[in-house]
């Protein structure tokens, strides 16, 4: 007591303090750990720490057979599953040389884009939330459950759903697939609406999120962001036109760019992704081919080539990466993700720069991580 | 001013959507305030619950015969069995050789996965609808054979479960069958 009174003098230097966000902080997102250098309210640095769900994802793959790879791939973006698999399914089949049957194509393509629809659904939800909004969550939840619903009668998941075969799909859709995501659309165009009627343009929501952590597009594109990060900034990059996979060049759709590479444009372009899926599974449906879907290899063991091979592909969050290497066994020698969240997160420094401690919060939001994909 | 004011139109439009049915239900118990909803939200057809084996009504005896296909595909190695001779078969009674002696499935380590209902070339495993299962204890959900086939029955009885091989056969020979039904009725 004495102490602290002997130390204290009128003309004392503020200091710098150290404060722990997370890893149990309901804005992190996840497991996530941030150390801020705040002085005053004013962050001077941060220092984030990752690694609290990190399960090795990449290690356990070198022990597990090719078709049993895909479960782990699920829980690498647990919010964006089908498309964690397709990406994976690809790299095995760029490496057999295997060809994938129309039918198999389309569907993958509708159900990679409801689930992109399912994803951002739920960072609007936590975005409103982060800002303080409540009802906006409420409705995305809900839009997103609906989403869910229609994944758990194709796949018997919600959300580990293990569907993607190497070559194709585990089985055929059921038979009211195409009416059913025809309704599930409208529905979903609806809820977005009001959503997005609800708090885009909120004066709050603005004075939150407008010139928050602003980043151009030279220094995006230098800490390799990708996805609506990096779209947020004005570069106009998307791996499905940059590079077309699968289907994707047979739809005609936008690749929305934002302005200011501010948090409200990060946020504000995945509402317009929204609708650009919706776009997308629009024409997959109007196209749909018949046909099988079942994989060519049938039941047989798989065992690609020995060989190396890298493939990309637009994940919600930014494009995911996987260079596999085979040595000619039933088992991959190495898989490597690129995760795109983790990617994302490097530029956490530069934006966090000079920044209250409440934006903080919103800063972390609009990144839109995924730790079990940071960690893996 | 004016932006306010609009901002609480459009929260007030919003709020007199709000007040439509709402879509919670109630888990486990059924109902909810307004007495909407009834019933919990039921699973899928597709519904991917614990995994359970199979019991063949025509010979009374689990189509398993512990092949281990499903033990050594399953990614998380949560299941072990045991085989042993078949009494029926000596009997006569049925055409499986050897039958499973012990199943346990640790469902704790599970991950519903659904590769062992894939590679399964006996029809033997399926993956119920049963999900409400946590306990109290670790082991409890350690299931052993008579739990399997206690679930897996369940199962079969309440969505009319036709083996999957045999089902494809009905279909392959679709016509064929329905021929020799009308033939069969003619006679």
């Amino acid at each position: 007591m004495t102490q602290i009174s002997e130390n204290r003098t009128p003309d004392a230097e503020p200091v710098e303090m150290l404060l722990n966000m997370g890893p149990q902080h309901p804005s992190t997102h996840g497991v996530f750990r941030m150390v801020l250098w705040v002085d005053g309210e004013k962050v001077v640095d941060v220092e984030p720490h990752i690694g609290y769900l990190h399960r090795g994802s990449e290690k356990l793959c070198e022990g597990e057979q090719y078709h049993q790879v895909i479960t782990l791939f699920d829980r690498l973006d647990y919010l964006a599953n089908f498309n964690n698999e397709q990406v994976y399914c690809r790299a095995v089949e760029k490496l057999m040389g295997l060809e994938v049957s129309e039918r198999s194509e389309y569907i993958r393509v509708i159900l990679c884009e409801l689930n992109r629809i399912a994803s951002h659904m739920l960072f609007l939800a936590t975005m409103g939330l982060d800002a303080g909004a409540m009802t906006p969550s409420m409705i995305c939840f809900r839009g997103r459950e609906r989403i869910q619903a229609l994944f758990e009668s194709v796949s018997g998941a919600r959300m580990m759903h293990n569907y993607f075969r190497i070559g194709g799909l585990k089985e055929d859709v059921p038979d009211d697939f195409v009416p059913q995501v025809r309704d599930l659309l409208k529905l979903i165009k609806e809820d977005t609406d009001e959503s997005d009627r609800l708090l885009s343009f909120n004066e709050i929501f603005l004075a939150r999120l407008k010139n928050i952590a602003a980043i151009s597009a030279e220094d995006a594109i230098d800490f390799g962001l990708t996805g609506p990060c990096l779209r947020a900034s004005g570069v106009d990059y998307d791996v499905r036109k940059a590079a077309p996979y699968s289907v994707y060049d047979r739809f005609d759709f936008d690749i929305p760019v934002g302005l200011d590479g501010d948090c409200w444009d990060r946020y504000y372009l995945r509402v317009q992704e929204i609708y650009q899926s919706v776009r997308i599974v629009e024409q997959a449906l109007d196209q749909l081919p018949d046909g099988e879907v079942a994989s060519s290899l049938g039941r047989r063991l798989i065992r690609p080539p020995a060989g190396e091979v890298y493939v990309r592909a637009e994940n919600p969050r930014g494009e995911i990466g996987v260079y596999l290497i085979s040595d000619g066994s039933d088992r991959p020698y190495r898989i490597k993700v690129r995760p795109p969240s983790f990617c994302n997160l490097s530029a956490l420094k530069l934006m966090m720069k000079d920044c209250w401690i409440a934006d903080a919060v919103v800063i972390l939001g609009a990144l839109d991580i995924v730790l079990g994909e940071v960690d893996r | 001013m004016f932006n306010c004011l609009k901002g609480m139109l459009v929260t007030l439009v919003s709020t007199m959507h709000g007040l439509r049915q709402p879509v919670t239900r109630q888990y486990p118990d059924s109902g909810n305030l307004l007495g909407h909803h009834p019933e919990p939200t039921p699973v899928k057809d597709r519904f991917m619950g614990f995994p359970a084996l199979t019991w063949d009504e025509d010979v009374q005896e689990p189509f398993c015969t512990s092949c281990m296909v499903c033990i050594r595909q399953c990614p998380t190695q949560c299941m072990s069995s045991v085989m042993k001779d078949n009494p029926l078969h000596e009997e006569g009674k049925s055409s499986r050789r050897k039958i499973v002696d012990s199943f346990e499935i640790n469902l704790n380590r599970c991950i519903l996965c659904g590769i062992c209902v894939e590679v399964c070339n006996f029809d033997a495993i399926v993956m119920t609808h049963e999900h409400e299962m946590s306990d109290f204890s670790r082991n409890a959900i350690r299931v052993d054979l008579p739990i399997l086939l206690e679930n897996g029955l369940k199962f079969q009885k309440e969505t009319g479960w036709i083996p999957p091989t045999q089902r494809a056969k009905v279909q392959k020979g679709g016509d064929a069958a329905a021929e020799t039904t009308a033939a069969g009725t003619e006679t």
